[in-house]
């Protein structure tokens, strides 16, 4: 049962356009109407009431979420940019999840863009609200409206001392006109009560006491269990199976062949087992006898990849960005360095692996997702049930992290095409071994960088040769011709000042699935710079600090390079102003206890500067992160202390690349299984991190991931100001601290 | 096979495989969604209940060595949240995706329970089994300081 769902018009093969993988999210999250006939027409006016709120007559107030809740906390966040324009009591509303309807919503949630793509739109439905129920509470004294304002969940007319609650007059205000959402007057930021302040998360008592439902608690009545064996090497499939000892099992319903998809979902297919409990599923799973038959790729392996990106980085590259000549330079100059850096590929390892429940009925179909991109799921559903789109239900469910991994549409499919065949409700559930060895991984990558000095230390040339397994070339269209735009980030836009500038790209060819992991390119694009800036300034005997702050130069804006036409340009003064931020409160230039030593980075990724200094010492061939001061202007914070969570959560996730295990490919297949063989940071090893936000009226950028991609850098460097030593690969490793 | 526990002081019985573990019986045959499923091998404690007040890993605990004794999970833990532990996890808002707090806190909760006033390395040691991706620890160990508090305060 072959399905091939149509998926790309809407979702992923941009071409052209998008010109990086985070970019590509970014792109549908912000600006998919140039993209997607279907919402390429003008969207029809929205009443806020019918989307956004919802107001009873005893004046409840429940307002709605279009976002999906992964831990990065936009369903505190969110609701707070509709309140404040809405003028309700925070401690009064009540949060609900949006219906899955691409027609009203964006969902989409990735890219770091909820809070910088939601804000205006939030502003501007809660203050149409606001200002309906201004115009019904006008109309029902029969006064001026400028003589009524809006104040916690209702309307009070001054003059008169009356005040009408929302529930008192939304019945009549949800039948006025909209008013015109761009001309629609916003609350001046000096009077807002609830952005800017700290608000503690309106999930925390569900997360705390059990009842949190995330998308493995889903229960429909009647709904089966299903695990799916899918073959270890990627690209493989199932030659033949023999299930009779399955069968025998206590609990086993039922075994289903489900075929690979290869394009849009990408999922391996397999053999599912049907069962009354999870448990019997396993048990099931682990009984089949099946003969795979591994296909193109079982030769590859972590030592074959990196051949081929040591075959790759010996010859030029595609020119990516070229500025002057950097060859000519490098070629003439007496003061230069070479560096290479190399990255592993990176699973996303959230703590609920994969599952997605599913009903597929004659009439419709009804699913519990735990997604980052429901309108997608809804899609696959669609295209597998032959049912239209408004006919399957989607409920978006809270996700036991997402970090990128659940803007996949795998599980859906292969819940959708086990529910079809079954009938019944079935939940697809993965075990952490699927998890760990099905996941779309960050890609694995090489760096080799050039730099040439000037006689007074600043740069002559700059030379950056990528080769890597690229993100795009899996998931554009023109993906092997368009493969570097996923995989420099803000490497081809440094900030570092050069006349000569040359970026080159290579593309490695593999059949590990790749995709977006927690600040995609700029993982390993940010380590890569902060390094390698890092290492000319020990060329130059220059502080590292005063090196970078030396190579910004003046107060400029540099263009994004990867998106010339729409991206925000890099502000140096802001990245200036982070760095010295992060450099005051860390102490630096300030004495160290002996044995520890301090390094620095600084940073612009999802249009966010972030810089942090770093604390470590060295013990028994192994690094210890002891401080991580972080200094960070996302522009206005909506919920600053939100924003600290998402920086701290960040660096952890960091240091687990940089301090722990890596996905190596052996015959094909991933060697890592379960947290044994792929080991992430406890609290033991938790640094005491401390978040400086920089105070803004900008608007409000992304923060789910720029914490991250200076958080190995700055450990890195900091190994190097205490031994000497330059790490140059991630993770690291004992015998590069000797 | 019938196996008969307290399940948050209710005398509980299950007609189950005896070779169960004790996560999927509370999950898929109780409808006790509460205690999570992360790895299946006790290395993430996701799946943390107690089992006769001691910190148990129900992922690899086969129900059958649970007869007759008593379990407590998130879900006992309290009516409304009011555990002290709880409190303080709301109070320092430590969740974020929140998946692995109910293993978290029952951890923290057995950990108060012996040493009612912890250090950094009690902490470190008896929470080290406890994975969170969303990287909350920092949150975790000021949060078991303020339950300490509160709970002394009780």
């Amino acid at each position: 049962m072959a399905q091939t769902v149509s998926l790309d018009r809407r979702e992923f093969l941009i071409s052209g356009a998008a010109t990086s993988a985070a970019m590509l999210i970014g792109f549908h999250l912000e600006a998919s109407a140039a993209t997607d006939p279907a919402q390429a027409q003008e969207k029809p006016v929205v009443n806020p009431f019918d989307a956004w709120v919802r107001v009873t007559p005893d004046n409840r107030i429940t307002l709605i979420l279009a976002k999906s809740e992964m831990g990065q906390g936009v369903m505190t966040s969110l609701p707070m940019i509709l309140a404040e324009e809405l003028c309700v009591d925070w401690k009064q509303v009540a949060i609900e999840q949006a219906p899955t309807n691409p027609k009203i919503y964006q969902h989409g949630t990735g890219g770091s863009g909820s809070v910088r793509g939601s804000w205006l739109p939030l502003r501007r439905a809660g203050a149409a609200a606001r200002e309906m129920l201004i115009t019904a509470a006008a109309a029902h004294w029969n006064v001026n409206r400028d003589t009524c304002v809006a104040q916690d969940g209702g309307i009070l007319h001054g003059s008169r001392k009356n005040f009408l609650t929302y529930g008192e007059l939304v019945e009549q205000a949800s039948k006025l006109p909209v008013p015109d959402l761009n001309t629609v007057p916003l609350k001046n930021s000096n009077d807002f009560t609830i952005v800017g302040h700290d608000h503690r998360r309106t999930d925390a008592k569900a997360k705390s006491n059990g009842t949190a439902k995330f998308g493995i608690d889903s229960r429909m009545p009647g709904m089966l269990f299903a695990v799916v064996a899918r073959c270890p090497v990627f690209g493989g499939k199932v030659k033949s199976y023999d299930a009779t000892k399955t069968k025998s099992i206590s609990g086993v319903r039922d075994v289903i062949s489900i075929d690979a998809v290869a394009k849009g979902a990408f999922t391996a297919g397999g053999v599912a087992v049907l069962a009354d409990n999870s448990w019997a599923a396993i048990q099931g799973r682990n009984a089949l006898n099946i003969v795979w038959e591994e296909g193109p790729n079982a030769g590859e392996s972590t030592e074959s990849l990196r051949k081929q990106f040591l075959e790759n980085a010996a010859k030029p590259g595609k020119v990516a960005r070229n500025d002057g000549d950097a060859d000519a330079t490098l070629a003439g100059s007496a003061k230069k360095i070479e560096a290479t850096y190399e990255f592993p590929f990176a699973p996303h390892a959230t703590m609920e692996p994969m599952n997605c429940a599913v009903h597929i009925r004659p009439d419709g179909a009804e699913a519990w997702v735990p997604t980052q991109a429901p309108q997608w799921a809804q899609d696959v559903i669609a295209g597998v049930s032959g049912l239209p789109r408004e006919s399957v239900t989607v409920h978006t469910t809270l996700m036991g992290g997402g970090f990128g991994r659940r803007y996949q549409a795998d599980f859906v499919m292969e819940a959708a095409q086990v529910a079809k065949v079954a009938g019944k409700p079935v939940m697809v559930l993965w075990t952490r071994e699927d998890d760990m060895q099905h996941d779309f991984y960050r890609p694995a990558s090489y760096h080799k960088f050039s730099g040439a000095l000037q006689g007074d230390g600043k740069l002559a040339a700059w030379k950056h040769f990528q080769t890597s397994t690229s993100i795009a070339a899996k998931w554009e269209e023109k993906g092997e011709e368009n493969a570097a735009n996923s995989e420099f980030g803000t490497a081809v836009f440094i900030p570092y000042q050069t006349p000569n500038y040359r970026v080159e790209y290579a593309l490695a060819q593999s059949g590990v699935p790749r995709a977006w992991w927690r600040s995609v390119e700029h993982s390993s694009s940010g380590f890569a710079v902060e390094t390698f800036v890092d290492e000319l300034a020990a060329l130059a005997g220059a502080d590292p600090l005063e090196y970078r702050l030396r190579l910004i130069g003046d107060d400029r804006a540099v263009p994004d390079f990867t998106n010339p036409k729409e991206g925000n340009p890099l502000k140096t003064s802001r990245l200036k102003g982070v760095l010295k931020l992060a450099a005051q409160k860390g102490g630096w230039g300030s004495p160290l206890t002996k044995g520890v030593g301090r390094g620095i980075a600084g940073y612009y990724s999802f249009e966010t500067y972030t810089a942090c200094v770093a604390e470590v010492s060295v013990k028994d061939r192994a690094v210890k992160v002891h401080r991580l001061v972080y200094a960070v202007d996302c522009g206005r914070a909506i919920n600053p202390d939100g924003v600290r969570a998402q920086v701290e959560s960040a660096a952890i996730y960091g240091l687990s690349v940089t301090l722990h295990d890596a996905i190596t490919i052996q015959g094909g297949r991933v060697e890592q299984s379960n947290f044994n063989d792929y080991e992430m940071p406890r609290i033991g090893e938790t640094p005491k991190i401390e978040v400086h936000l920089v105070p803004s009226t900008e608007e409000p950028t992304g923060i789910g991931e720029p914490g991250l991609p200076v958080v190995a850098p700055a450990v890195c460097n900091a190994v190097f100001a205490l031994t000497g030593k330059r790490i140059r690969r991630l993770p690291i490793r004992a015998e590069d601290l000797t | 096979m019938a196996i008969t526990f307290t399940l948050n002081g209710k005398s509980t019985t299950v007609e189950t495989d005896p070779q169960m573990p004790l996560l999927w019986v509370l999950r898929d045959t109780l409808n006790m969604t509460g205690t999570k499923f992360g790895c299946g091998m006790a290395l993430c404690g996701a799946c943390t209940v107690h089992v006769n007040g001691e910190a148990t890993r129900s992922c690899i605990t086969p129900v059958s060595s649970v007869a007759g004794k008593k379990i407590t999970t998130i879900e006992g833990l309290s009516a409304d949240a009011s555990h002290p532990v709880q409190r303080a996890w709301i109070e320092e808002d430590v969740p974020q995706c929140g998946y692995c707090q109910s293993g978290q806190i029952m951890s923290a909760v057995a950990l108060l329970a012996k040493k009612p006033t912890p250090t950094d390395a009690d902490i470190d040691d008896a929470m080290s089994g406890n994975i969170c991706r969303c990287g909350t620890y920092q949150r975790i160990r000021k949060a078991i300081h303020r339950a300490a508090t509160l709970q002394a305060a009780k």
